[in-house]
């Protein structure tokens, strides 16, 4: 089977932060003529990046030496001849497990956690939960907030307020590439060349939501197109990329503002 | 580079994110449009004949571009070789958007950052992080801001 290997290995020695790096020895197993085999352990410096756990001949190799993929598989404490040694099975049950093995006792249970936890499944059960708590905080922060008292002269400070981080920033295009906010703010649907640098800063932090929640309950504003009134955090938007998107437009919003005052010389 | 290629197999057996039969044309010279079985799992983008078991191949989608092409078509291609694109012709535009939004989400980098983003926000909210009650917000993986080596 093919694999674009050359991008693979790129993404291995990029200079993306790995999640956990060190050297260990990798169990080797060498089939000799008439079913004789010996067992060896290779030193090899290893690299884990996301699912993947790569391996090098050298710290300073250029490129791996070969890649292990760890979808589906369980990661356990063995009882090898070696003190420190640890297995990664596979489910497919005729696999062959990888046995390495560390050098004391912390750097096992570091790389046993470390690689325990290295699944997409994984990431993607941590992410789902998130969003759901994010769900509730906003729903939750909506109800303290219906308060009439509090609601237009907060947002109207809000709004006239040019000290807005994100506001006064130039629209950038966002390390995940998935919309540059041009002056007028584009539409979340324009396609645009995704640039998946993978070791970017997280996305800046947009102004807070005044309304949040998914009732309409907030009064509107009338400067905002009505799509705006409503939460982007809602069963709906199970992606990230839909409130990434839903902020973005806010805060073209806002900018177009702030640019407005700026040139009726109100700063 | 050796890989668990068993291990991969094993993989592209999975249920999938996305299927779908697309044409698909591979970044070598003179390569033409083939009918394919495309097939999304995790962060690997599968392909496979379209009467047949075991993929032809796999494209692991980190540090990836996905990128609209002419209509119904987007191209993936990688950070390093921006010109070698893996071009895929849908049955429609909708199919062709779909599978562009798919493939943006499907990195694993991508959803390491979605998570910090939602960490922080409700943090920002609640004054609490909530990877303490799983007893992750140590992890390396996690952690908002600039990662350090």
């Amino acid at each position: 089977m093919k694999l674009n290997e050359r991008s693979v290995a790129h993404y291995a020695t990029c200079d993306s932060p790995a999640d956990h790096a060190g050297f260990l020895r990798q169990r080797v197993e060498r089939h000799h003529h008439h079913a004789h085999h010996s067992t060896s352990y290779q030193r090899r410096w290893f690299v884990l990046k996301g699912n993947l756990l790569f391996y090098f001949e050298e710290r300073d190799s250029r490129e791996p030496m070969g890649l292990v993929v760890l979808e589906g598989c369980t990661v356990e404490l063995c009882e090898a001849a070696e003190e420190f040694a640890f297995a990664i099975r596979f489910d497919d049950a005729g696999a062959k497990a990888c046995v390495l093995v560390a050098d004391g006792h912390a750097a096992m249970e570091a790389w046993v956690k470390a690689l325990s936890r290295a699944s997409f499944d994984y990431m993607r059960l941590v992410v789902r939960e998130l969003e759901k708590q994010l769900e509730e905080a906003c729903k939750s922060l909506a109800a303290c907030r219906k308060s009439p008292r509090r609601s237009n002269s907060g947002r109207k400070r809000h709004l006239s307020n040019p000290a807005l981080g994100p506001v006064q920033e130039k629209p950038a295009v966002l390390e995940n590439g998935y919309c540059t906010w041009g002056s007028g703010g584009e539409p979340s649907g324009s396609p645009c060349p995704d640039r998946d640098g993978g070791y970017s800063k997280p996305p800046p932090l947009p102004p807070r939501r005044r309304s949040a929640g998914g009732s309409a309950a907030a009064s509107p504003m009338p400067s905002l197109p009505l799509a705006l009134q409503e939460s982007p955090v809602s069963p709906e938007t199970a992606c990230f990329s839909k409130l990434h998107n839903w902020y973005g437009q806010e805060i073209a919003v806002l900018r177009r503002e702030w640019l407005e005052r700026q040139q009726r010389g109100n700063l | 580079m050796r890989y668990n290629e068993r291990e991969l197999l094993c993989l592209a057996r999975q249920p999938a994110e996305k299927a779908a039969e697309v044409l698909m044309r591979v970044p070598k010279k003179g390569s033409v449009l083939k009918k394919r079985l495309v097939k999304l799992v995790v962060n690997f983008l599968f392909y496979f004949r379209t009467d047949e078991a075991e993929p032809i191949g796999a494209l692991l989608l980190e540090h990836c571009r996905i990128t609209k092409e002419e209509e119904n078509v987007f191209s993936i291609s990688f950070i390093e070789e921006p010109e070698r694109k893996y071009c895929f012709e849908c049955d429609s535009e909708e199919q062709c958007q779909e599978w562009i939004e798919a493939l943006k989400r499907a990195s694993y980098e991508f959803m390491r950052r979605s998570l910090i983003f939602y960490r922080n926000e409700i943090q920002k909210m609640t004054g609490k992080d909530p990877l303490e009650q799983y007893g992750i917000s140590e992890e390396a993986r996690f952690q908002l801001g600039t990662r350090k080596q």
